[in-house]
């Protein structure tokens, strides 16, 4: 099938039928569950970033009426088990693990310390309050570049958890070739995805059956369960996940946090349902954060500014604990800072560095919008350097079309990074006439608020494997039935696989039933991060659909009296060349138990990830006198590969590109010297708001689809994030006059302020 | 001036149309009233600071936080809330304009922003893009970036000039 005679895929659907529920409230977020003789949970949580814990006096909490149970590490069991990594796990880290409960050593503010169930959540949080923690506070190391006032982990040899390098080539000899040498550091700061709904849990236990029912996992909903059965001990079988409409996921939300242990354990050893709803306040302390690196560079180049050899000092700040992501974040950054461009020699040196600070873990485009604003601010300073136009300088470094696919040279989420197609000029080309960088450059008047243009590059890995499956079923209705592994998290999950399911099978979009997340549904499923859901359970259910139309026909021939060759499928229906027609229905019905089975199973697998690339500019308003940075306007170009829906593309890339700007000039969570969170409500920690966020102009290329799989789609969940830091704060540079100026995000009204004296002092 | 009680009291409320009657704790959030004591979990609750917005309802016709409020300050008033908002299956043309023009993804913070937006288009029934920005600007969303938000309650003004607003559920 050739993709111009697609009738769905890169069509736009209106009206999507998965978003009509959430207009009128009928929305099933995990808070509006509910179990008769449901308890109500509330965690204690630390007040202490580093302390040992000497003791929790519970006697006067458990007296409280309408308590139930509390919970401290004590009664966990004799052998507790720590949350292991997910993704890429080493042996090594293992001594950096968190365990559900503090036991001894308490590493940030925020840990859980006890869990109290009762009646109410209101009678829960005041029966905590009553709980008296008696424990010896310890100096907090909060910064990861300094020398750590005290050992977080007695036991490992250091608060460097892990050690790594990443890179190709001869350094040495790229550096002794190179006529300049450009250093600078950069920083991005801590912040997270902060959905705008919390995370939340519901576990019921039925002990007659040795059955569990869990709602709320989601994103990785089996690899949280084989996780919780290892640790209850009981058969994986046993646990019914139920995935519920999610406000949010970015990454953070549903991975295997404490609390996914507790409330389930709790919910066992009381015989009850408990559920447990996070607050604000506990979600910005005890999720996951995430971007906090520290980027020491140099790079050696030509006058005529060709790049040559970048080495990289990488510390990335890993909070209290390893949790599920272990360390592929900065994994991430070293593997994918080089970007769109060839470099004769890299080496990058990463240092995973344990905190005193909430534990982090990803946060949609992980480790890409650092390296990539880190890297496109040090092509800005060298571009200064020789004296040539930023653009230029990415001009002169592009890996070319012709050299797809370009085996980099690093590694990324344990593979190797093979760029499978793009044309990287053509995107930088694209925006640039798009946003007439040129043309309205500097065009403010003097003495006012300066304007500034920035650019930021970037190619983005997408689909991470090694597989996901999809079952493609004929309901009995005569509706076709798509279930998979992956999991709706708000992005157009249902749309997307109903578009794909349609195309194969000839119905509509809306004859087909989407079903995710589930682990019922399939028996292995691994879920939705790192841009996976098109490109994986994507293709699987193509490959299952078009198996599966083959098997309806083939069915239908035997009932009709007639060869395959004569029947094609239309809606409803298969029918034969003289007219005659079987309705799908009547051929679920009437189907052999013994014959085929009207339904196809079908895991994608993928050796290797697909690489979407873009390019942005970013045009801001600077007032040096306030330190203040409007964001004027984005246009971002980029290239997917094949789009299944371009209005949900579309709706992907500003959602990301907003979020950057609140990485970029916002969000930041701010610790004291204590290790105490400083702003954990969403009054002080700062989102973008709808007159903050500018206009977003988006193009999509749609010229390099990915030769890894039959859709040729790519990923497109991260790469209206990942350019966007990069652009602005390049834009914030320019408009301040001085490219080595910013070097840091986010660009706060103080930074930019001393950033502005600096320029003056200069001049 | 009697005492404060922390002992049940009991409220009358009329919510999208149909009154309600019942006994609650004094220290009872609107929100958690309206979600776990009536069941209309289309209200969400994205912080309780006041700060989201997703919590929003109408109280006597004007949108307010319902989480910043005790359900037993509702005695005696009406309150509209996501659930009143459609005429039986005919969509409001708010609710319309956000499906056609996509303007949610995850819904979470969408009954929110169509209780704001209906309050605005009433008192600015034809509003430029920066008075629709500055409008929502009390609601976060974090999804989409506003940029469709935005697009929908224009075109949803469009709309609405053309045939009149119906009220929350009976009225």
């Amino acid at each position: 099938m050739n993709v111009r005679d697609f009738r769905h895929i890169g069509k736009e659907m209106a009206e999507r039928p998965e978003l009509r529920r959430f207009l009128s409230g009928q929305g099933r977020y995990i808070d509006d569950f509910a179990l008769p003789h449901m308890l109500h949970a509330a965690v204690l949580r630390s007040p202490y970033a580093h302390a040992e814990l000497r003791s929790l006096a519970t006697a006067e909490a458990r007296a409280l009426p309408g308590v139930a149970g509390i919970f401290t590490a004590a009664d966990l069991g004799p052998a507790p088990q720590p949350i292991p990594v997910r993704l890429n796990p080493y042996a090594t880290l293992d001594p950096y693990l968190q365990y559900p409960l503090a036991a001894g050593r308490i590493r940030y503010v925020g840990e859980p310390l006890a869990l109290v169930v009762a009646a109410s959540r209101a009678i829960a949080e005041d029966a905590a309050a009553l709980i008296a923690i008696k424990a010896t506070e310890l100096p907090a190391a909060t910064d990861a570049l300094a020398d750590p006032p005290a050992a977080l982990f007695p036991e490992a040899a250091d608060n460097i958890a892990c050690r790594f390098t990443d890179g190709f080539g001869d350094l040495g000899e790229a550096m002794q070739e190179a006529e300049e040498i450009v250093e600078f550091a950069f920083h991005t700061g801590r912040h997270s995805a902060v959905p705008l709904e919390a995370r939340g849990l519901l576990a019921a236990f039925d002990p007659g059956r040795r059955r569990l029912d869990v709602f709320g996992f989601t994103k990785v909903p089996h690899f949280n369960r084989a996780v919780l059965a290892r640790m209850l001990g009981l058969p994986e079988r046993s646990l019914n996940i139920v995935v519920p409409d999610v406000g949010g996921g970015f990454g953070v939300r549903g991975e295997f946090y404490p609390e996914d242990f507790l409330i389930p354990f709790a919910a066992m050893r009381l015989g009850r349902p408990v559920k447990w709803i996070e607050d604000r306040l506990e979600h910005l302390m005890a999720a996951n954060h995430s971007r906090e690196q520290h980027y020491a560079m140099r790079l050696g180049l030509t006058r005529a500014g060709r790049l040559l050899g970048l080495e990289v000092q990488l510390v990335n700040d890993m909070g209290a604990y390893m949790r599920t992501h272990g360390v592929i974040v900065p994994e991430l950054s070293a593997g994918m800072l080089p970007g769109p461009y060839r470099f004769t020699a890299y080496r990058c040196d990463v240092r995973a560095v344990m905190t005193n600070k909430t534990p982090t873990g990803t946060y949609r485009g992980p480790g890409r919008f650092e390296c990539n604003a880190a890297r496109e601010r040090l092509l800005d300073v060298a571009a200064a350097r020789i004296g040539i136009d930023p653009a230029e300088i990415r001009r002169r470094n592009f890996i070319p079309p012709d050299a797809m696919p370009y085996r980099l040279g690093t590694r990324a989420l344990g593979e190797e990074v093979i760029y499978d197609s793009g044309d990287y000029p053509a995107a930088l080309a694209d925006v640039l006439a798009r946003s007439g960088y040129k043309a309205d450059r500097h065009a403010a008047p003097a003495g006012g608020p300066r304007r500034g243009f920035g650019i930021g590059c970037f190619v983005e890995k997408t689909g991470k494997g090694p597989y996901e499956g999809a079952r493609v079923a004929l309901d009995p209705s005569g509706v076709i039935e798509v279930a998979t592994g992956a999991t709706s998290l708000g992005q157009g999950l249902e749309t997307m696989l109903a578009k794909v399911v349609a195309e194969a099978v000839f119905q509509a979009p809306e004859r087909i039933l989407v079903r995710s997340g589930e682990t019922g549904l399939l028996q292995f499923g691994g879920g939705s991060f790192a841009s996976r859901a098109t490109v994986l359970a994507g293709n699987a259910a193509w490959q299952a659909a078009q198996e599966l139309a083959g098997r309806l026909i083939s069915a239908a021939a035997g009932r009709l009296g007639t060869t395959a060759g004569n029947l094609h499928l239309v809606p409803g229906a298969v029918a034969a060349a003289d007219g005659n027609t079987l309705t799908l229905s009547e051929l679920a019905h009437g189907a052999d138990p013994l014959g085929p089975e009207l339904a196809v199973t079908v895991y994608f697998p993928t050796p290797h990830m697909a690489y979407a690339h873009g390019a942005v500019v970013a045009s801001v308003e600077v007032d040096p006198a306030l330190g203040r940075v409007l964001p004027l306007r984005l246009w971002v170009s980029y290239d997917v590969g094949t789009v299944i829906n371009p209005d949900i593309v579309g709706a992907q890339i500003e959602g990301g590109a907003a979020q950057a700007i609140g990485g970029a000039l916002l969000e930041a969570f701010v610790y004291d010297s204590a290790g105490q969170l400083q702003n954990g409500s969403l009054a002080d920690y700062l989102l973008p708001v709808a007159d903050f966020v500018p206009p977003i102009s988006h193009h999509d290329l749609g010229r390099s689809p990915s030769p890894l799989n039959p859709l040729g789609v790519k990923g497109a969940g991260e790469a209206g994030l990942v350019g966007v830091g990069a652009a602005l704060a390049n834009a914030v540079a320019d408009a301040l006059g001085l490219p080595a100026a910013v070097d840091r995000l986010p660009m706060t009204p103080e930074r930019v302020w001393r950033w502005a004296q600096a320029v003056r002092a200069a001049a | 001036m009697t005492e404060p009680s922390a002992s049940p009291r009991p409220i009358r409320v009329s919510v999208n149309g149909v009154d309600h009657e019942r006994t609650v704790e004094p220290r009872l959030l609107l929100s958690d009233f309206l979600r776990h004591d009536l069941g209309l979990t289309g209200t969400h609750v994205g912080c309780e600071h006041g700060v989201c917005g997703a919590c929003t309802v109408a109280f006597d016709d004007q949108p307010v936080r319902s989480c910043l409020m005790f359900a037993v300050q509702a005695d005696g008033h009406r309150i509209g809330t996501i659930e009143g908002m459609a005429d039986g299956e005919t969509l409001h043309p708010l609710q319309m304009a956000f499906w056609e023009l996509s303007g949610l993804q995850c819904g979470f913070c969408t009954p929110g922003f169509l209780i704001t937006a209906r309050d605005f288009l009433a008192r600015n029934p034809d509003p430029s893009e920066p008075e629709v920005r500055e409008a929502l600007s009390g609601n976060l969303c974090r999804c989409t970036g506003y940029q469709s938000i935005v697009a929908a309650v224009l075109e949803a003004a469009r709309r609405l000039r053309q045939a009149p607003p119906a009220r929350f559920g009976k009225s």
